[in-house]
């Protein structure tokens, strides 16, 4: 794959007559940037902008990828609800943006991305039968198969109990190396584990927060990562009052 | 469980039936007792097989019509915004009409024979079937459509991949209704003009002061409403168990 292109992003957004948010941000390519903030300030408007969804308000603003070229099909999304089809099996379920497209999938990469997760045994089940882990990693191995160089994650972890969402944000930090990946985020500790930039959205704006000096993916007990997450959650808190 | 709660529920309705032949004393030709009208059903069996076969076709071909028609008018509401602006408005009007009160002019246009019957199920079951369908295609989880739109999903694909499987346990319901619906409408389509069917029969052992067999045809049509409303339950809940992915309900 070509080296992931960053996104720019700058402007006002406003439902009605009241701003939600400016904003004036810079995501890096082929990085993880978290985006965290209180609820309602705007993270995942941000997220749905770019991917050219429904707001319900207007953004008087633009947005781009670094490398010039256009941003629309380059974008692939996986959101915290896993949004898998129930009557389709895991493998047809990793191939349904393919067959969205009137394209023939390609089963055989849909396998190995299976494999890759860890489901090739559960292929064929229907995601009823799966857990909530379990069908994380295939709405991931569906976000992969799109192979597309930008990730956006919607809290894609935050209904998995602590144990899962560990294994989960190893697997993805794995599998999505060399991507651009915004994740948008309610809990710190993910952000310290995850980011190579964190982000935190306000009413007043964007801004970047000191990241550990060690690489992602950090342990979850490591000094510096606990350290970051601390803080991070006090600016948080001091935030909400 | 389900059977012997069915054959005790049926019978304390014959007992039920009995008991208010014995208690008001009314001749048989006004009420016949469950023996008689046993009896009646037992030497009229071959007329009344000939009409309930006639019947059963009528309110078959209505059903599987209706439900086409209301399937293909569904679907072509929700790909079409203009179709459905023209068409809905359209649609809820015609409800405002009484499918019974156009009997007479389908036996007019259609004839005596099964083909105005058949129109009468088709037209009664049509807009239950469409509005269900219609109503479980148009209630699509958002989440879907924003993946679908990130993965540049086409307008048909969608529908065909997404939509219709997840509207089909809305069908079910649409089929459950029209599967009470057609043979109410098959048996006034007889009673106003027929020379064969269940209803025509009601009317010619009525006419002839033959209440047992009356009541013996009125059992039989019951019947094979239950029976249809059965198989097509099953029907239904295979088509939830689909779109669930679930194997039983």
């Amino acid at each position: 794959m070509n080296r992931s292109p960053g996104i720019l992003l700058q402007g006002e957004y406003r439902i009605g007559d009241r701003i939600l948010f400016n904003t004036d941000m810079h995501i890096p390519g082929a990085q993880w940037t978290c985006l965290l903030g209180r609820s309602g300030v705007g993270k995942s408007t941000i997220l749905r902008l770019i991917l050219g969804l429904e707001t319900g308000g207007i953004f008087d603003g633009s947005f781009s990828a670094t490398d010039g070229v256009p941003l629309a099909g380059r974008i692939s999304y996986m959101a915290q609800s896993d949004l898998l089809l129930p009557w389709l099996s895991v493998l047809d379920n990793v191939c349904i943006g393919a067959r969205l497209r009137g394209e023939a999938p390609d089963v055989n990469r849909a396998r190995d991305l299976l494999h890759r997760v860890g489901l090739s045994d559960h292929a064929a089940q229907k995601p009823a039968t799966l857990s909530g882990g379990m069908r994380q990693r295939t709405a991931l191995a569906r976000t992969l198969f799109e192979d597309r160089p930008i990730v956006f994650l919607d809290e894609p972890f935050s209904a998995l109990d602590a144990g899962t969402r560990a294994d989960m944000q190893e697997l993805a930090a794995e599998v999505l190396q060399e991507r651009t990946v915004l994740l948008v985020t309610h809990d710190p500790a993910e952000a310290a584990r995850l980011a190579h930039q964190i982000t935190v959205m306000s009413a007043q704006g964007t801004q970047n927060w000191p990241v550990p000096e060690t690489a992602a993916l950090r342990h979850i007990n490591a000094a510096e990562t606990l350290a970051c997450q601390g803080q991070l959650l006090a600016h948080l808190r001091g935030a909400s009052v | 469980m389900r059977f012997w709660d069915s054959l005790l529920a049926l019978v304390i309705g014959l007992a039920m039936w009995q008991v208010l032949v014995i208690v008001t004393d009314a001749p048989h030709f006004i009420l016949p007792s469950p023996w008689r009208v046993a009896q009646a059903a037992y030497k009229s069996r071959v007329i009344i097989a000939e009409n309930l076969w006639v019947t059963a076709i009528e309110v078959v071909l209505g059903l599987l019509i209706g439900t086409l028609l209301g399937v293909a008018t569904a679907i072509q509401l929700t790909m079409s915004k203009t179709f459905e602006r023209l068409m809905l408005p359209i649609l809820v009007f015609t409800q405002a009409v009484p499918v019974f009160a156009l009997a007479p002019l389908l036996t007019l246009w259609f004839g005596y024979g099964m083909g105005s019957k058949i129109v009468m199920a088709v037209l009664i079951i049509y807009f239950p079937v469409t509005s269900a369908f219609h109503d479980g295609l148009t209630r699509i989880d958002s989440g879907y459509r924003d993946l679908s739109l990130s993965m540049d999903a086409r307008k048909r694909h969608f529908l065909w991949h997404i939509q219709i499987p997840q509207a089909l346990p809305s069908l079910g319901t649409g089929l459950r209704l029209a599967a009470v619906y057609a043979p109410i409408g098959a048996v006034i389509g007889e009673w106003v003009g027929a020379s064969k069917g269940l209803g025509y029969l009601m009317l010619l052992a009525n006419g002839r002061a033959k209440i047992d067999l009356m009541f013996a045809s009125l059992i039989v049509l019951a019947c094979l409403t239950v029976m249809l409303h059965i198989a097509v339950g099953i029907l239904a809940n295979r088509l939830t168990c689909y779109a669930q992915g679930i194997s039983k309900l």
